[in-house]
């Protein structure tokens, strides 16, 4: 069956790269357009279905606790890097924590007492529309998960670091960590409990 | 991203088909240049609990992975 593995290649909500020549030739005739043409006009309803494109994948990549608490929440928290000397059990509450919001800064946080420690102001810039465009929400809460799971320090260093506060209402986080523990210790986040 | 799109497809392919893997390999180095994160969703062994892990070269993607992602990268806000 291992033969039979295929590999995609995804763009999370990268829409830029096609394969095709001729669609690149339409896509770069678009782009010169662009410099007269006035900016596509909102649309609603395309938003609405980037964004159920984007709460799929997210789902598909993240852990179900995690998926759920997105859900439900709007938020997923994850768990910082342990230290080298701490104790290898996964159990035990991690020293400190994050919450990934969409299109706000990252909050970290100490989960044992809800101690809030800093804000990460981190983007993931349109690099093909210049800028003017962003990630649909849930694809803003993919891509910094995928970068904290996987290369916590290079994602940290790159963000703009301030005290919590400048970006986010201190309040209102440490009324979302308050819904988080009634949430979990309600056992929202368990697996299954409840349909998507 | 532009709006209303969400994730595009950009090639697919077995590994085992030599046209597929170059097809792959390309279209992974031409996101890389046009300055895209490339991830692979993963789990964890033994707990299996789901995380990523970045890739910049073809060769390091896990041999598990089903696809990769690219995103653009972070930068400060």
């Amino acid at each position: 069956m291992l033969l039979l593995l295929t590999t995609s290649l995804i763009a999370a909500a990268l829409a830029a790269f096609v394969l095709t020549p001729p669609t690149i030739a339409r896509l770069r005739a678009r782009r010169q357009r662009r410099v007269v043409a006035a900016p596509q006009p909102f649309d609603p309803g395309r938003e609405r279905r980037a964004e159920q494109r984007a709460r799929q994948l997210l789902r598909s990549c993240v852990n179900d606790a995690e998926w759920a608490m997105y859900r439900d929440l709007g938020f997923i928290r994850v768990d910082g890097r342990r230290l080298p000397d701490s104790p290898v059990d996964e159990g035990a509450p991690a020293p400190y924590a994050y919450l990934i919001y969409p299109h706000k800064p990252i909050v970290a946080y100490v989960p044992e007492d809800g101690r809030l420690l800093s804000e990460y102001c981190v983007e993931f810039p349109d690099l093909t529309g210049g800028g003017r465009t962003r990630l649909p929400a849930s694809d803003d809460v993919l891509a910094k998960w995928m970068a904290i799971t996987s290369d916590e320090a290079r994602v940290i260093g790159r963000a703009n670091m301030h005290l919590v506060g400048r970006q986010h209402d201190p309040g209102h986080v440490r009324r979302d960590i308050w819904r988080l523990s009634e949430w979990e210790r309600l056992g929202a986040g368990d697996v299954g409990a409840r349909a998507a | 991203m532009k709006p209303g799109h969400g994730e595009v497809l950009l090639a697919e392919g077995d590994l085992d088909v030599r046209e597929d893997e170059q097809l792959l390999i390309e279209e992974f180095r031409r996101q890389l240049d046009e300055g895209m994160w490339a991830a692979a969703p993963t789990e964890r062994p033994g707990s299996g609990r789901r995380e990523a892990q970045m890739v910049r070269d073809f060769a390091d993607i896990p041999a598990d992975a089903q696809r990769v992602i690219f995103f653009p990268r972070a930068s400060g806000g």
